[in-house]
C-alpha cells in the first residue's frame, strides 16, 4: 500500500518525502527513521497504533522512497543523513524536541544525532532498534580484540560472522545488480524465510532502495568501525533488542552504559523487524516510554528495563521467572540459579516472610524481584496471582511449578482431607500454574517455558508413599500432555525428577496412621538417610536451568532416580516388588 | 573446669589482645590497594603486630579476597578431619569492588585473641547484607549460651538460621567444622617463643590439644561444632566464635572471644568493629548487655 507524503522538504541537497499520522498541537511528535532496505512506509502500523496519543512522522531516508537519491557515495555520510533528520525535526515540530525511534540504519543514523551535541538538543528520548552507533560497535570490536578474553573474542567473531552481508555490500556491483534483476521480487519471500514475517507488503521502490541504500554502506562502515571517536549522550535512551536479530549479537550491547547514563532495555523475542512483526508491542513501548520522559511516573516495566540496562549479559537477562515454593529448598535454589543469569524472579511460597527473604536474595544479584504469599492448592488465590502479575508486570517467560507437600502411609490409612490436600497442592498447583500462565505467555506470543516439578518417587510404585508418588506420577503425565498442546506456541515444557534431595520436606512431611511418637522417629531416621545422601538443592536447581536453556523434555537428578527410571521401563515387575517393602 | 579464673586482670589481659588484632586488622584494611595479594596483606599484618608488641599467636594471619572469601567447592577433606589448604593466603589479588576476611590471633602478654575481620575494597552489597545479618548471629549464640543450651544444639541452631536466612554455613569448611574453639592463657608470659608449625603457634595448639585431653576425660570439647562431641552445656572459659556466612561468590564472618561463666555468658567487648559498624547503620536494637 502506497503512502502518500503530507510534505516534501525541498529546502537542502535532497527533496525529503515526510508522512504524517495524527494532528499535532499539544502532543508529543514522534519520529519514526527507517532502515535499510526500507521505506517510510515500514513503519505504517506502528504509526496508525501511536497515532492516537501521539503526532507521528516518518520520512524516506535520502537514497530511499520518494526522496531523492544523490549518486555520489560520499552524499550517504552519516554527517549528511543527520543533518536530514535535524531539517525533519525543524520542520515538524519547531517548537518542541521530537521523540526519536530508529530502526537498522535509521538508528545508526539517530545514534549519530543523538550524540551530536546541536541535534541533541532537540531530542527528548530516543529508542534504538537493531542499529547500533557505528563509533560505539569499533570501540566494542577494539576493546574486544585488545582484551583477548576469549569470551570477548568469541562474540567479537560472532558479530564479524553476523556481519557478512556488510563485506557483501562493499563488493563493486554485486548488491545493486541483485536487487535490479529480480531481487524486490524476491525479497517477501526472504523477509518470511529467514525472518518469519509475512506481514511484508511490497514496495514500489524496493529495488531502487535496495539498489541505493547500499552506498549508506560503503559511505559509513570503514571510517566510523575502524577509526571510531567517543560519542556519549545524556538523551534518555530506550534499546529495544530483538533477541533473534540475525546481524547482531546481545554482547554487542554490553558496553552501553558507559557511552549512555540514562537506559532502558527490553530484550524481545523477535527477529530484525520488530516494527513488522510486532508492531502493537513496539508501539506499546514507544508510547510508555514517550509518557515517562513527558512526565509521567515510571512503570514497573520500565524499573525492570532500567535495571536490565546496567546488567551484563546472564542467559535469562530480561526474562520474568515465577517459581512456587520458593521460600525454601529447590525453589529458593532454583530462583537464585534464575537470578544469577538475569532473571527477573516472582517468588512465591505460602510462607510470605520466606518468599520476601527470597527476593531480597535475588535483589543482591542485581535484579528485580518480587514476592507474593500463595497457597498454590488454592485455585482462586493461583487466579488472584495471575492477575496480579499479568496487570503488574508481564506474561513470565519462566513458571517453575516447584511447590510441594511430602505425605507417607498406606491408601487406608490416608483419610479424605489428606488426600485432598496433597492433590490440591503437589497436582492442582502445577494444573493451575501451568494453565493460568501457559494461557498468558500464549496470549503474549512467548516461547516461554514452564518446569513441573515431579520427583523420582514418580517412578517407584510404593506402599509407602501412594499418595504422594500418585501425584508425582500424574505430574509426569500432565507435563507429557502439555508439552505436546503447548509445542505448537513453541512453549516449552519440562519434567524434573529429583532423587533424595535434602531440602527439609522430610521434616514436613505427614506420616498418615502413626502416632506422634512413630511418626517423629520416622522422620529422624529419613532425615537421616536424606543427610547421607548429601544432594543438595544447587544440583536441582543447576538441573532445572540446564533443562530450560536447553529447551530438554525432562531431566533426571540423582543416580538413584537413573536406577528407578531404568526398573520402571526395562524391569517393572521388580519395581512391584520393591514397592512391597514396608518403610516401618 | 577452666584453667583461667575470669577475674576481670584476666578479662583486660585478653580484651587488650582483641583490641590489638582489631587495631591491626583496621589499619591494614584502610591501607589495602587494588592489586595487593593475600600473601602480601597476611605478611603486613604481621609485620604490624609484631612491631605492636605481640610475642606469639594462635595462627599467624589470614587474608582471604574475592570469591575465596566464600570458601565455595570441595574444600573439606573428612579425613583430614575438614583440615583443608584453601586457609592458607594465596596469591589472589585484590580488585575493586571485592569482599575481603582479614583474620589475625595474636597472643600478647600470655592472652591470647583470635579476630575475624570483614570488609571490601569500595562497596559490595552483598558483603554489606551479610555483615547486617551477622548480628542476629552474634545475638542467637548469646541468648542460647546464657540459656546454657548444649553447645551442639546452638551450633545447629545456627546452620538453621543461616537456611532461613539462604546462606551457607561456611565455617563448616574450616578444620572440625568449628563454630568456635577456646583460647587459653599462655604460661610463663613475655618469653617470645614464636615458633609455628602449618602457620599455628605451637603452644597455643599444645593449649587446645590439653584442652582436647581434659575435655575427653571431663566430658567437653574444646572444638564448638554440631557433632556428638559438643553436646554439653557451655563450658566456662574464653570461646573464640566465628560464624562464618556464604552467598554465592562472597563470605563475611566476624570473630571475637565470649567469656562463659559458671551461669552466665557475656562477650569480651561490645567496641568492636562489626558491633559500631550495626550501631552506625542503626541495626543495632536498644537493649544492652546487663552489666
Amino acid at each position: 500500500m502506497a503512502l502518500t507524503p503530507s510534505r516534501i522538504l525541498e529546502d537542502g541537497d535532497v527533496a525529503l518525502a515526510i508522512y504524517e499520522w495524527g494532528r499535532a498541537g499539544n502532543r508529543p511528535t514522534v519520529l519514526l527513521v527507517h532502515g535499510y532496505p526500507d521505506a517510510a512506509s515500514v513503519w505504517t502500523a506502528t504509526a496508525e497504533r501511536l497515532a492516537a496519543d501521539c503526532h507521528v512522522v516518518a520520512y524516506d531516508v535520502r537514497g530511499a522512497g520518494r526522496s531523492g537519491r544523490p549518486a555520489a557515495t560520499r552524499a550517504y555520510a552519516l554527517d549528511r543523513l543527520s543533518a536530514d533528520l535535524g531539517r525533519v525535526m525543524d520542520a515538524v515540530s519547531p517548537d518542541a524536541p521530537v521523540h526519536l525511534v530508529g530502526h537498522d540504519w535509521g538508528s545508526i543514523q539517530s545514534w549519530e544525532a543523538v550524540t551530536t551535541p546541536e541535534l541533541a538538543a532537540r531530542i527528548a528520548s530516543f529508542t534504538s532498534i537493531s542499529g547500533p552507533c557505528l563509533d560505539h560497535a569499533g570501540h566494542w570490536i577494539r576493546q574486544g580484540l585488545r582484551s583477548a578474553a576469549p569470551e570477548r573474542l568469541r562474540a567479537v567473531t560472532r558479530q564479524l560472522a553476523h556481519s557478512w552481508y556488510v563485506g557483501v555490500f562493499h563488493l563493486p556491483g554485486l548488491a545493486p545488480t541483485f536487487w535490479r534483476t529480480g531481487g524486490e521480487r524476491l525479497w517477501p519471500a526472504v523477509l518470511e524465510r529467514v525472518e518469519g514475517i509475512r506481514e511484508a507488503a511490497p514496495s514500489e521502490t524496493q529495488a531502487a532502495d535496495g539498489a541505493t541504500g547500499v552506498r549508506l554502506y560503503r559511505a559509513n562502515f570503514a571510517a566510523r568501525v575502524l577509526r571510531p571517536s567517543e560519542r556519549r549522550t545524556d538523551v534518555p535512551v530506550q534499546l529495544l533488542f530483538p533477541r533473534r536479530d540475525h546481524f547482531m549479537v546481545p554482547e554487542l550491547w554490553d558496553d552501553l552504559p558507559h557511552w549512555v547514563p540514562r537506559l532502558w532495555r527490553f530484550d524481545v523475542d523477535a527477529g530484525h523487524w520488530l516494527q513488522v512483526s510486532h508492531p502493537d508491542l513496539v508501539a506499546h513501548r514507544i508510547g510508555e516510554f514517550v509518557r515517562h520522559i513527558e512526565g509521567a511516573p515510571e512503570t514497573t516495566a520500565l524499573q525492570r528495563a532500567r535495571q536490565r540496562a546496567q546488567r551484563g549479559n546472564g542467559a535469562f537477562a530480561g526474562r520474568l521467572a515465577l517459581i512456587t515454593g520458593a521460600g525454601s529448598g529447590i525453589g529458593r535454589e532454583t530462583a537464585l540459579a534464575l537470578a544469577e543469569r538475569g532473571a527477573d524472579v516472582v517468588a512465591v511460597d505460602i510462607d510470605g516472610a520466606a518468599a520476601e527473604r527470597t527476593a531480597e536474595l535475588c535483589r543482591l544479584l542485581d535484579v528485580c524481584a518480587w514476592s507474593q504469599s500463595v497457597d498454590v492448592g488454592d485455585v482462586a488465590a493461583m487466579e488472584t496471582l495471575a492477575a496480579w502479575v499479568a496487570g503488574t508486570l508481564e506474561a513470565p517467560d519462566i513458571v517453575v511449578n516447584n511447590a510441594g507437600i511430602g505425605m507417607a502411609g498406606g491408601v487406608l490409612d490416608t483419610e479424605a482431607e489428606d488426600w485432598q490436600r496433597i492433590l490440591d497442592i503437589n497436582l492442582g498447583g502445577v494444573i493451575h500454574g501451568a494453565r493460568l500462565f501457559g494461557r498468558q505467555m500464549v496470549a503474549a506470543g512467548k516461547r516461554g517455558h514452564i518446569v513441573n516439578v515431579s520427583s523420582g518417587l514418580a517412578f517407584l510404585p510404593s506402599r509407602t508413599t501412594p499418595a504422594y508418588a500418585t501425584t508425582k506420577a500424574a505430574v509426569r503425565m500432565l507435563s507429557d500432555c502439555l508439552r505436546a498442546e503447548l509445542g505448537a506456541h513453541g512453549i516449552h515444557v519440562a519434567a524434573i525428577y529429583p532423587g533424595i534431595v535434602n531440602t527439609g520436606i522430610v521434616t514436613r512431611t505427614r506420616f498418615a496412621g502413626q502416632d506422634a511418637e512413630t511418626e517423629a522417629a520416622l522422620r529422624t531416621r529419613i532425615q537421616k538417610l536424606y543427610e547421607r545422601r548429601n544432594l543438595g538443592p544447587g544440583a536441582v536447581a543447576a538441573a532445572i536451568v540446564d533443562a530450560i536453556d536447553e529447551r530438554r523434555a525432562e531431566a533426571l537428578v540423582g543416580v538413584e532416580v537413573h536406577g528407578l527410571h531404568w526398573l520402571s521401563r526395562f524391569a517393572p515387575g521388580i519395581a512391584r516388588r520393591l514397592a512391597r517393602i514396608s518403610a516401618d | 573446669m577452666a584453667k583461667a579464673p575470669l577475674d576481670d586482670d584476666t578479662l583486660d589481659g585478653f580484651r587488650r589482645a582483641q583490641q590489638l588484632a582489631y587495631r591491626c586488622a583496621e589499619t591494614v584494611a584502610a591501607e589495602l590497594e587494588p592489586g595487593i595479594s593475600e600473601r602480601e596483606t597476611a605478611a603486613r599484618m604481621q609485620a604490624w603486630l609484631v612491631a605492636h608488641g605481640a610475642t606469639e599467636c594462635f595462627h599467624r594471619p589470614f587474608a582471604w579476597f574475592g570469591d575465596r572469601t566464600a570458601f565455595r567447592g570441595a574444600v573439606g577433606n573428612r579425613l583430614l578431619g575438614g583440615f583443608n589448604p584453601a586457609f592458607y593466603p594465596g596469591r589472589r589479588r585484590l580488585g575493586a569492588n571485592m569482599p575481603f576476611i582479614l583474620d589475625c590471633a595474636p597472643t600478647l602478654d600470655g592472652y591470647t585473641a583470635d579476630i575475624g575481620y570483614s570488609g571490601a575494597l569500595g562497596g559490595n552489597r552483598i558483603l554489606d547484607k551479610l555483615m547486617d545479618d551477622l548480628q542476629a548471629y552474634r545475638a542467637l549464640i548469646l541468648e542460647q549460651v546464657r540459656a546454657r543450651r548444649p553447645l551442639a544444639e546452638i551450633s545447629r541452631a545456627v546452620d538453621a538460621l543461616c537456611r532461613e536466612h539462604g546462606y551457607d554455613p561456611r565455617h563448616k569448611a574450616y578444620p572440625f567444622e568449628t563454630l568456635a574453639h577456646r583460647v587459653e592463657i599462655l604460661p610463663d608470659s613475655g618469653t617470645g617463643q614464636r615458633w609455628t608449625v602449618g602457620r599455628f603457634g605451637i603452644r597455643n595448639i599444645g593449649e587446645l590439644v590439653r584442652d582436647r585431653v581434659r575435655g575427653a576425660r571431663e566430658g567437653w570439647n574444646p572444638i564448638w561444632n554440631s557433632s556428638t562431641a559438643s553436646e554439653h552445656p557451655p563450658t566456662p572459659g574464653l570461646w573464640a566464635v566465628e560464624p562464618h556466612l556464604g552467598f554465592r561468590h562472597v563470605g563475611a564472618k566476624f570473630e571475637e572471644l565470649l567469656v562463659v561463666t559458671g551461669d552466665d555468658a557475656f562477650w569480651l567487648d561490645d567496641d568492636v568493629p562489626h558491633v559500631r559498624r550495626w550501631t552506625t547503620r542503626g541495626l543495632r536494637p536498644a537493649q544492652r548487655r546487663a552489666a
